[in-house]
């Protein structure tokens, strides 16, 4: 149900954006009002989404030890997968961020007969994701081209090294082939593995669809109908100036890509997608593991009943004296 | 109680999840794969609510009228207090990489038993009524209605999970199921659907001060038992106090290890070695048990049973407390102890009375983990061993899911059993330290109506160790835990026969040269050590 109901939101949202981009009428909205409405609801969202989360408070120091806690100096502690201290913690949290740690210590679980449990190499989910962010990155970064003048010195340098194969013409962005097939594989595993399908929402496909569009059409434009760049640049400067200009000539693949990245960043905040924010604030990970040698305060901790040892000696004080135990009554 | 299915039957295990949506597919309640439901004097006597005779096999589970309300405001509340549970929420992509690493799905393959199912078992109902998405996209955004059965199926899966955290350690954003299972519970506490074999534990450990409800006479006795054994291993006799003023230390063991075999045996490890060192310790009635089932109730009534442990190292004026070997104490001990009921300042920061060592890791807690103490004895040559005592034995550690993954005390214990034996080999590597498998009925699920489960979800603990019997004729299996020492023993009979469980304490004891004894002849399970 999720991947066909995904699929026709997909394609409407595409047909509309080519329906729209031909008439006169549409075009302001596609290309002026609605990106800005996006950029507002994106920003609020995300916003209120991590402000949301960062309202609610950590009541306990609940890292995830991954190593050796630390506590003899013989004793070789685990710096980065149980850190011990804050410069451990960024270390982790920047493993964790730029490198996907966790996701590193992946394995594939086999039942052979016996039976035997086996643990295997599995590493194709940690690579295309990794792959895909980083090339979701670097496009964005590469976008920037077009919103600012002069062209940043970074924005340069990274499409240097991204077309530095040097293939065909225009030259080829490693991270566009590297994008497609990453998406293209983290879809094709949530279709093909049977438990994976089994937990999959429409939530888990939409996504990764309206990805592959944006791909697919951005890509058409850079390498097949070689679109006017220039036209493009010119409105883009424009949206970024506040001052904007409906594009001219550019043709419907545009407006296709303009909508579907419009669509996906007003879902963004509403979604999953919210992981790139969430990630940072996971306690089990952005935590020292120092709990008995640091106190973690609770705001919210309030007292409990609890059955005291006055109580206790009440009720047992006869047995306990009996087996020869002092007792506090007596003391006094 | 029906009977366990024989081994080749339950390893026939099939990964494949059935046709039809999870949403639509209710749990079956057969017998050897839930818990009894609790026995309404438990839950009065911890002022718990909804006390009722129930069965979770009866259609009608008798639950207060308006139970939806307060299931609703439970999760608010939660959802404003902890910041793990409001992000756990949101954030899960179902990216897949934790399903296999649970045991119970390993053991079961029933998808609900995937921790990412287990925690849509509750996201499904947060989105219907606490997201804009779910309230108006309903189950095309994976949201669903809250419902008497989502209620049973909760208790079904929340009562499936033992809350190793080892899920935790693949997720992407650390997203821990443990959270959502305590949390999960603590709703269902909420409407009075918990388990007996947890909430009469911690009746009993409130009242009593210890799970069992031995009360404090009769543990004088079992303390006596161990005093008359080690007279018999070793020729000296020990002479332990309990509830005695002004001890530098008070030890606090689970009580696993006072009533039942092989714990006892570790007590005795311990016990021998406290006497060989001179050391100035207690013990406590009151505070009898290191174990808390508490946690496995509510973050509340964790916090109600862990008081004991401050509160008594107060009344009878202890520098610090020593703890033994056990594995969810440790980890209320490490990540919640002193949060909820501290600060210890009427304790000073340990120091080991033998060696000196100022254990800067538990300055704040003041409290020390026996392998810690001990292995730092070993390494200052404190104590005399002979690991050849240990020489009939071929010995694999299970690394016991809390302190390998809440705490990190992994080298520890191997430090000091590669001093008290000879042989000892490790099991495969995804299978030890922090990515060690749950032995299958850890957080109060160690009980024998629930034993099909039991050996299902302990089959890749078992399994690995099956590997190391095989090829190493690995015959002792040893742990820091008293549930694994409760329950390995039946879970290795069932599937690697020829395999016995141990504390680590107890090795320690067999090994343990003591000033004045006889020649030792008997191990501390009084067999010949030939």
């Amino acid at each position: 149900m999720g991947l066909k109901a995904s699929l026709i939101i997909v394609l409407s949202l595409v047909a509309l954006a080519s329906a729209g981009a031909g008439v006169s009428f549409f075009q302001p909205l596609l290309a002026v009002v609605i990106p800005y409405m996006v950029l507002a609801v994106f920003l609020v969202g995300l916003c209120w989404r991590v402000f949301k989360w960062a309202q609610a408070p950590v009541p306990f120091r609940i890292p995830t030890t991954a190593g050796q806690q630390k506590s003899f100096s013989w004793l070789k502690a685990n710096k980065l997968d149980n850190p011990s201290n804050t410069a451990g913690v960024i270390g982790r949290m920047l493993l964790e961020i730029l490198l996907f740690r966790s996701l590193f210590r992946n394995t594939k679980a086999e039942l052979r007969k016996g039976p035997k449990l086996t643990y295997g190499w599995e590493k194709w989910l940690w690579l295309a994701g990794l792959l895909f962010h980083w090339s979701f990155l670097v496009v964005a970064i590469r976008h920037l081209r077009f919103f600012i003048q002069p062209i940043p010195a970074l924005v340069r340098f990274t499409e240097g090294l991204d077309g530095f194969l040097q293939l065909g013409l225009p030259t080829v962005y490693i991270t566009d082939v590297l994008l497609v097939l990453a998406v293209t594989y983290l879809f094709l595993r949530r279709i093909v593995i049977p438990q994976l399908r089994y937990i999959s929402l429409p939530a888990d496909y939409f996504p990764l669809l309206m990805i592959l569009g944006i791909a697919f059409s951005g890509i058409t434009m850079r390498y097949f109908l070689r679109v006017d760049l220039g036209a493009v640049k010119e409105f883009a400067v424009s949206l970024a100036m506040f001052s904007p200009k409906v594009p001219e000539g550019i043709g419907a693949v545009f407006y296709v890509h303009l909508f579907l990245v419009s669509v996906l960043f007003i879902y963004f905040s509403f979604s999953k997608l919210m992981h790139m924010g969430g990630v940072f604030l996971s306690p089990t990970r952005n935590l020292a593991n120092n709990n008995r040698a640091k106190r973690h305060i609770n705001p919210w901790n309030y007292p409990v009943d609890v059955h005291s040892y006055a109580e206790y000696e009440m009720e047992f004080g006869n047995k306990m004296k009996g087996a020869g135990l002092p007792l506090e009554k007596e003391e006094q | 109680m029906a009977s366990t299915p024989k081994p080749e039957e339950l390893a026939k295990i099939s990964y494949n999840p059935p046709e039809r949506d999870w949403m639509d597919t209710k749990p079956q309640f057969r017998s050897g794969t839930w818990c009894y439901a609790s026995k309404p004097d438990s839950l009065k006597s911890l002022g718990l609510p909804n006390p009722r005779k129930w069965s979770p096999s009866d259609e009608d589970w008798k639950l207060p009228e308006n139970w939806k309300e307060i299931i609703f405001e439970g999760l608010r509340e939660r959802l404003h207090k902890f910041r793990s549970l409001r992000l756990f929420m949101d954030i899960c992509v179902r990216c897949g990489a934790c399903a296999d690493k649970c045991h119970f799905y390993l053991g079961t393959g029933d998808p609900k038993n995937m921790p990412v199912l287990r925690a849509e078992l509750l996201r499904s109902v947060y989105r219907k009524d606490f997201t804009m998405a779910g309230k108006i996209l309903g189950k095309f955004a994976g949201a669903r209605e809250l419902t008497e059965d989502v209620i049973k199926e909760w208790f079904y899966y929340f009562f499936q999970c033992t809350e190793c955290r080892r899920c935790s350690l693949f997720c992407p954003y650390g997203i821990d199921t443990a959270e959502i299972t305590i949390i999960g519970r603590e709703l269902l506490n909420l409407i009075g659907c918990n388990i007996d074999w947890i909430t009469s534990p911690a009746a009993n450990c409130y009242r009593t001060g210890n799970h069992l409800g031995i009360q404090p006479h009769a543990l004088v006795d079992m303390i006596d038992f161990c005093v008359d054994d080690i007279k018999e291993v070793t020729g000296i006799k020990i002479e332990p106090t309990i509830n005695r003023k002004g001890a530098e230390i008070l030890f606090i063991a689970p009580s696993g290890d006072v009533f039942a075999d092989p714990g006892t045996y570790t007590m005795m490890g311990y016990l021998m070695l406290f006497h060989e060192l001179g050391l100035d310790y207690t013990l406590s009635t009151y505070a009898s048990e290191g174990g808390n089932f508490g946690l496995f109730n509510s973050h509340e009534m964790m916090k109600r049973l862990n008081s004991k442990m401050y509160a008594e190292a107060e009344r009878l004026g202890a520098k610090w407390i020593l703890g033994g070997e056990c594995g969810h104490m440790w980890r209320v001990i490490h990540q919640y102890m002193d949060t909820m009921n501290g600060p210890a300042g009427f304790m000073e920061q340990p120091v080991s009375p033998v060696t000196g060592t100022r254990f800067e890791n538990a300055k704040s807690t003041k409290m020390v983990h026996i392998t810690e103490f001990t292995s730092d004895l070993i390494k200052h040559n404190a104590i005399k061993l002979d690991s050849s005592r240990n020489d009939q034995l071929r010995v694999t550690f299970h690394d016991s899911c809390n302190v390998s993954r809440a705490m990190g005390l992994i080298e520890e214990p191997r430090y000091i059993l590669n001093h008290v034996c000879n042989n000892f080999f490790e099991m495969p590597e995804n299978t030890i330290k922090e990515e060690t498998f749950c032995c299958g009925s850890g957080s109060g699920l160690n009980t024998d109506e629930f034993m099909e489960m039991r050996m299902a979800g302990g089959l890749p603990r078992a399994n690995a160790v099956r590997h190391v019997h095989d090829k190493h004729g690995v015959n002792l299996l040893s742990c820091i835990c008293a549930i694994d020492r409760a329950v390995l023993p039946s879970l290795m009979d069932y599937w690697v026969p020829g395999v016995a469980v141990s504390g680590v304490h107890e090795l320690v004891g067999n090994a343990l040269v003591m000033r004045g004894e006889k020649e030792r002849t008997l191990d501390l399970r009084m067999q010949s050590f030939e």
